[in-house]
């Protein structure tokens, strides 16, 4: 570890090591810290991911993929469901722990020093137009000066506080989350389910999805208020007790998810925040994989940009919000609001729904077509909001 | 005060990111709250999804 890099990316999950890989693709030295002793692990995401969203980057390998995902099921709270295919594109249900260390040495590739166990403590703008990142690393205090910091370190972001930025999130548009591997269960293999309402994941929903071999990733995530009286874990304790009984859980993992607006202006003058920590995820799915990719890149490349011409100042920095909102910025502010909308929804409203849908030939039920005819109350906004689920 | 059942803590740090004074510090496999910081909130508490956190009038 040197004392001195251009740019430190704090967080080693797909937006750190994307903002890693590009910065040093624009030839600037690059550094990324990771506070765990495993890049990928522990994997706190239900790993499916749309096929176009993960195109855009690279071409999918097969150690990658854990299940090809056809169509999916959203059960009503009745317990109707309404089956989904997936016409033009199909999804994935993702090993994050193979894909998130493999994007890791794309970057290393690319020239970015990569280091874990490295815990970032505190950072301090120094006299030289940069910042000194005081970092815990296997036990000893280190010093690594900088002109650019990437925080890619999560809900948390810290790097995001210290830079003065406001990080904390609001509890109406937190997401309690817990999620099982569970193994020992029967499954549609090509196919991810998620159940909506109250009695399954109140503010939120629970979603199966499926790993291969009889293994599945179970979870829900539930809004904070309603955590509040009964813990996300009973709800996913009473789910499994019911539809699944006889599986095993191999895995426990839990975590946060800001279901909010994307934060305006992740940014200051040395810092960029990406993924998680720009809240850069989507506020209805909690899906956050592919938007933390595409900040992390765009990050990488403004660093390295600014690096060049020797400006680290927000105003320079600014191209990177430029550069999100008209990627994927605005559509998440605009799906904020369909959210606020789909949340007065009753139980007994969304069971009307999947009655109605399930009155029509198979061969009709395509995602736009089943709710311009099934749904008189406000179709456009139930095509968005499917669309939003069955694309990520 | 808050109490921690640290056994049971994943280290998501969802209790850190609604935390108002930024009082919990969580690492690897560490939780620690700063009891001259913390102002008894709770919020931590709500967020938590396995329920590590308690505070000594409501234990859960």
């Amino acid at each position: 570890m040197k004392n001195n890099y251009d740019i430190v990316v704090v967080g080693g999950g797909p937006g750190g090591s994307m903002a890693a890989l590009h910065a040093s693709k624009g030839g600037a030295s690059v550094c990324l810290l990771e506070k765990t002793r495993d890049i990928g692990y522990p994997v706190r995401c239900g790993e499916a991911m749309g096929e176009h969203a993960i195109k855009q980057f690279f071409p999918p390998k097969s150690t990658w993929i854990a299940a090809d995902i056809k169509r999916s099921r959203i059960v009503a709270p009745n317990g109707v469901a309404i089956d989904i295919p997936f016409n033009k594109e199909q999804a994935y249900v993702l090993n994050r722990r193979v894909f998130d260390y493999d994007l890791s040495l794309m970057a290393s590739r690319e020239g970015a020093s990569v280091f874990t166990k490295s815990y970032v403590k505190s950072i301090q703008k120094n006299h030289d137009n940069g910042y000194d990142v005081h970092l815990d690393f296997l036990g000893e205090h280190k010093v690594i000066k900088t002109k650019i910091i990437i925080g890619a370190d999560g809900i948390e972001s810290r790097v995001g506080r210290w830079a003065g930025i406001k990080t904390q999130v609001n509890m109406r548009d937190m997401e309690s989350c817990i999620q099982y591997s569970v193994g020992n269960i029967e499954v549609d293999a090509n196919r991810i389910d998620m159940y909506v309402g109250d009695n399954w994941a109140p503010g939120g929903y629970l979603w199966v999805f499926p790993k291969g071999d009889g293994t599945a990733n179970i979870g829900l995530g539930i809004g904070a208020k309603y955590n509040k009286k009964k813990s996300a874990k009973k709800y996913l304790d009473e789910f499994i007790d019911k539809k699944y009984p006889n599986a095993t859980i191999h895995t426990t993992m839990c975590g946060g998810v800001p279901c909010s607006k994307p934060m305006s202006k992740p940014i200051s003058d040395n810092i960029m925040l990406v993924g998680d920590a720009a809240h850069f995820i989507n506020p209805i799915t909690g899906g956050g994989i592919a938007a933390a990719m595409k900040s992390g890149m765009f990050a990488g490349q403004v660093a390295s940009e600014s690096i060049l011409v020797k400006d680290y100042s927000e105003l320079f920095l600014n191209k990177y919000i430029k550069l999100c909102k008209k990627d994927f910025t605005n559509r998440h502010e605009k799906i904020y609001k369909v959210k606020e909308t789909i949340q007065k929804l009753t139980d007994d409203e969304m069971n009307q729904m999947a009655t109605k849908i399930n009155k029509l030939p198979t061969h009709k039920i395509t995602l736009s077509r089943v709710f311009t005819t099934a749904i008189i109350k406000k179709p456009s906004l139930i095509i968005d909001v499917m669309k939003m689920f069955a694309g990520f | 005060m808050i109490n921690i059942k640290e056994y049971r803590c994943d280290f998501c740090t969802a209790c850190v990111t609604v935390c108002p004074p930024d009082c919990i510090e969580v690492r690897e496999a560490s939780i620690e709250i700063d009891n001259d910081i913390c102002i008894d909130c709770d919020l931590c508490i709500y967020v938590c999804p396995i329920e590590v956190l308690s505070s000594d009038e409501k234990q859960l």
